[in-house]
């Protein structure tokens, strides 16, 4: 086992940290036969403690940030840390707001974005895509 | 002491075999609804593809969770839906321990991995888990009254047939098909019980409509909320071969030709055929009763689902019952 574990794949947790839900709906588009990625293995799952990758969206508001943090926390090794959108990965509309804690990555480690206002599902599609090589080839350092 | 080995060996294969063909059923499954769905879907060893992965994951334990009754259950539910097969006949053979336990002994421990499931879930003290642990209760509080009521109507019409066999073997019970023995009535009632046999699948297997415990938008994911790596894995595994279990009982009960006393086939080809026939019938039942249903279902509410179970499907067993008593009493 090891290299290729992860390969067709891949479970998604989807965590939003006070986004508008345009990423949300851009998320569902992907699920949706036109785009279908479970058949790429890549699956939405209900809870983090199932999951590969954190799917985050928005800008983390305060009363969101413990939550984020025990969401990280509950996803067992090892996982990857997609950020949707510009919210999350640089405050986008709302930086530097009163009631923002994030953007995501001053809280925890990021492992890629995916800059877009939503972005297109093709692009968060790719980002998973991307999350994969990325779980691999820590897997391959262990 | 031989015999006792070849009885384990054979019971290892039939085990290995059986895990093999529920997840590929699994796979099937998945690849089945996704058409139905207009997607394309994953591939049929996508199954495979995601235990091989979750053994790969970190195994957590919540800090608020009972470790040995919540590291123990998901083996015990596996263990459990595995070790029932050994007791239905299975591929067209007569079951491996069918001296040693009938239709009873079936339904108690094909109620093992709910409960198991259930039980794993309240160890972990996740209050999501909880819910869904309840609502799997009360769920299987509805459906096994159907059930009892399935086997005691067939097991009426067997010991009348065979006076001196015991009624609830299954080695009786596929000796001859069900619907041989009734005139019109009963006949009417055993399409009936099979009916409401196929409707306690989705329960029995926590599949839509009825996957009330394992609500993945509403309770995430109830009771396996907090399972995760090899424990999801095993899971995972034990409500695949629960499908096929339940599809082979159903098979057993209603469905008990072979397709070698059907058709003329050559002596060394007929155990083949019959195995290949088997997994056509037991595909049929899981088509009709899980994945045509929970392809183009919606979840039931918590009260809805219960309240199917206990009344609709209950009393439509019960009306097969009595047509079975009044075709056996006339």
């Amino acid at each position: 086992m090891g290299l290729g574990a992860f390969k067709r794949s891949l479970w998604v947790f989807h965590l939003n940290t006070g986004s508008c839900n345009g990423c949300d709906i851009e998320i569902i588009a992907a699920l949706t036969p036109r785009y279908d990625v479970e058949r790429f293995g890549i699956k939405l799952v209900g809870s983090p403690r199932h999951a590969d990758v954190l799917l985050i969206t928005g800008p983390v508001t305060r009363m969101m940030k413990d939550r984020l943090l025990r969401v990280y926390n509950q996803t067992p090794d090892p996982k990857v840390v997609v950020v949707v959108g510009n919210c999350g990965a640089t405050g986008g509309v709302f930086y530097e707001s009163y009631n923002l804690e994030g953007p995501v990555d001053r809280l925890i480690p990021v492992d890629i974005y995916v800059p877009g206002c939503p972005p297109r599902p093709e692009a968060i599609i790719d980002a998973i895509a991307k999350a994969w090589a990325k779980l691999e080839a820590m897997e391959a350092k262990k | 002491m031989i015999e006792l080995l070849y009885l384990a060996a054979s019971s290892f294969l039939l085990i290995c075999v059986a895990l093999f063909i529920a997840l590929v059923f699994n796979g099937i499954e998945r690849k089945l609804i996704a058409r139905m769905q207009a997607r394309i879907g994953p591939p049929i060893i996508q199954p495979f593809i995601d235990i091989k992965k979750l053994f790969m994951k970190e195994n957590i334990v919540p800090d608020s969770a009972i470790p040995w009754l919540f590291n123990s259950m998901p083996a015990v539910a596996l263990a459990s839906s595995l070790i029932v097969l050994l007791y239905i006949p299975f591929a067209g053979m007569p079951a491996l321990l069918q001296n040693y336990g009938d239709l009873i002994l079936v339904l108690y421990v094909l109620l093992l991995p709910s409960l198991a499931l259930a039980i794993g879930a309240f160890a972990s003290g996740s209050s999501f888990a909880g819910i869904g642990a309840q609502r799997e209760v009360v769920l299987m509080m509805s459906y096994e009254f159907v059930l009892s009521v399935v086997a005691i109507s067939l097991a009426w019409l067997f010991s009348l047939c065979c006076p001196q066999a015991n009624a609830f073997a299954f080695s009786t019970i596929t000796s001859k098909p069900a619907w041989l023995l009734v005139g019109g009535a009963g006949f009417l009632g055993l399409i009936l019980l099979f009916i409401s046999s196929l409707a306690v699948m989705p329960a029995k297997a926590g599949k839509l409509p009825a996957d009330i415990g394992e609500a993945k938008t509403e309770i995430a994911e109830g009771v396996l909320v907090e399972y995760s790596g090899r424990n999801l894995a095993l899971l995972y595994m034990a409500q695949a071969v629960r499908v096929l279990a339940f599809a082979s009982l159903i098979v057993a009960l209603f469905l008990p030709w072979n397709l070698s006393s059907l058709i003329a086939i050559p002596e060394q080809l007929s155990m083949l055929a019959d195995f290949l026939f088997f997994l056509v019938k037991v595909f049929m039942v899981m088509f009709a009763s899980s994945i045509f249903v929970s392809a183009v279902t919606a979840r039931l509410k918590v009260d809805q689902a219960a309240r199917f179970y206990i009344i609709v499907v209950f009393l439509l067993s019960l009306l097969g019952l009595l047509l079975i008593g009044i075709d056996i009493l006339m």
